[in-house]
């Protein structure tokens, strides 16, 4: 039996679909396009496969995500990493904010902001342009968003350009929508046998 | 397409010229690939359970929850003889959409407590797996674009 994991941690869980997704010797084509499975990749995720549900979705958002995250300009990596965690924290998204916590301790060599967002939530003290950045994604993914002027004003006081602020808006909103999928579709589980 | 045909920003009622239009134009594949994303939701080929005027409906009912009535009037006006299930209101029962409608507005406002029981009840109502994915597809994506949206309106707010 797999174990659901309930606290928020960096240590990335597997992810145990609610649903059956779909069987690749079931797919159809365009399944099998939007996974972008061949001869010689044959592994997908059973994210990716339970999502392979909606391919029209799928097809358009794997794009989407990357160039919210990874696009150059704007707004550093680490940085939309943290307005991705702002928002899966909000949501409890165990699985998105341990894979975006890794991701940010990773890009800043540095667990220290990530170990303080986990055992302090809202509370969290960080410098304050990291802690303009956390406080506006993690209001704007309240429900309804409740990120205002005086979030903005923070986001310029901070120094922050016009590009980082859309690009942080994006990757927080963007969360507000993964976080949608993985945390409502499945559950963030250390399988038996593993650590 | 053009900047009036992309719900995003023309929703944010962005000044033309503008430095937060801008920034925008700068993410202008971003911009697009979100209007892709409305495109996939709202009008799918593969439309299962929901068909196009009962997704705009609960898109609008979506954004109602956030409360961004602009929004929602984009989406209202597609929904046809299902607009009533856009009232937040509205529990869908002489729909039978009463276990969707809930299962949306959790979805949508209190995601933190959505748990396997919620799944569970929709699958117990005899709802396919495949159409569960694509109900939390479109009740994600307006969360998304709701908050790019409110965001966006954010930043012109405070734009010398």
């Amino acid at each position: 039996m797999n174990q659901i994991i309930h606290k928020f941690t960096r240590n990335v869980p597997h992810w145990q679909p609610r649903v059956e997704p779909v069987k690749l010797a079931e797919a159809t084509q365009e399944q099998l396009d939007a996974l972008q499975v061949t001869p010689s990749n044959t592994k997908v995720s059973e994210y990716v496969l339970t999502l392979a549900h909606d391919v029209e979705s799928l097809t358009v958002r794997t794009p989407l995500f990357n160039a919210i995250m990874y696009d150059p300009g704007g707004m550093s990596r680490a940085e939309r990493e943290l307005g991705a965690l702002g928002a899966s924290l909000v949501n409890r998204c165990i699985y998105c904010a341990a894979v975006h916590a890794d991701r940010h301790a990773k890009l800043k060599k540095d667990t220290a902001i990530t170990d303080q967002l986990f055992a302090y939530g809202d509370e969290a003290k960080l410098s304050p342009r990291d802690q303009a950045i956390f406080d506006f994604s993690r209001k704007s993914a309240e429900a309804p968003p409740a990120a205002g002027p005086e979030d903005m004003e923070a986001l310029r006081k901070a120094g922050l350009s016009n590009e980082e602020i859309l690009d942080l808006i994006l990757s927080s909103a963007l969360f507000g929508w993964a976080n949608r999928l993985m945390h409502v579709l499945g559950d963030p589980v250390r399988q038996k046998g593993n650590s | 397409m053009t900047p009036t045909e992309m719900t995003i920003l023309s929703k944010a009622d962005l000044l033309p010229d503008g430095d937060v239009s801008e920034a925008a134009m700068s993410r202008a594949n971003i911009i697009g690939m979100s209007q892709a994303a409305e495109g996939a939701v709202l009008r799918p080929k593969d439309f299962g359970a929901f068909e196009h005027d009962l997704r705009a409906a609960l898109a609008a009912r979506v954004a109602r929850l956030a409360a961004d009535d602009t929004l929602a009037a984009h989406y209202l006006s597609s929904a046809g003889d299902k607009a009533i299930l856009a009232d937040p209101a509205e529990t869908g029962k002489s729909y039978q959409l009463e276990t969707v409608l809930a299962f949306v507005d959790k979805v949508a406002n209190q995601t933190r407590d959505i748990d396997a029981e919620d799944v569970a009840q929709l699958q117990a109502s005899g709802m396919a797996d495949a159409d569960i994915v694509r109900l939390c597809e479109l009740v994600a994506f307006l969360a998304y674009q709701v908050r790019v949206i409110a965001g966006l309106r954010l930043m012109q707010g405070s734009a010398a």
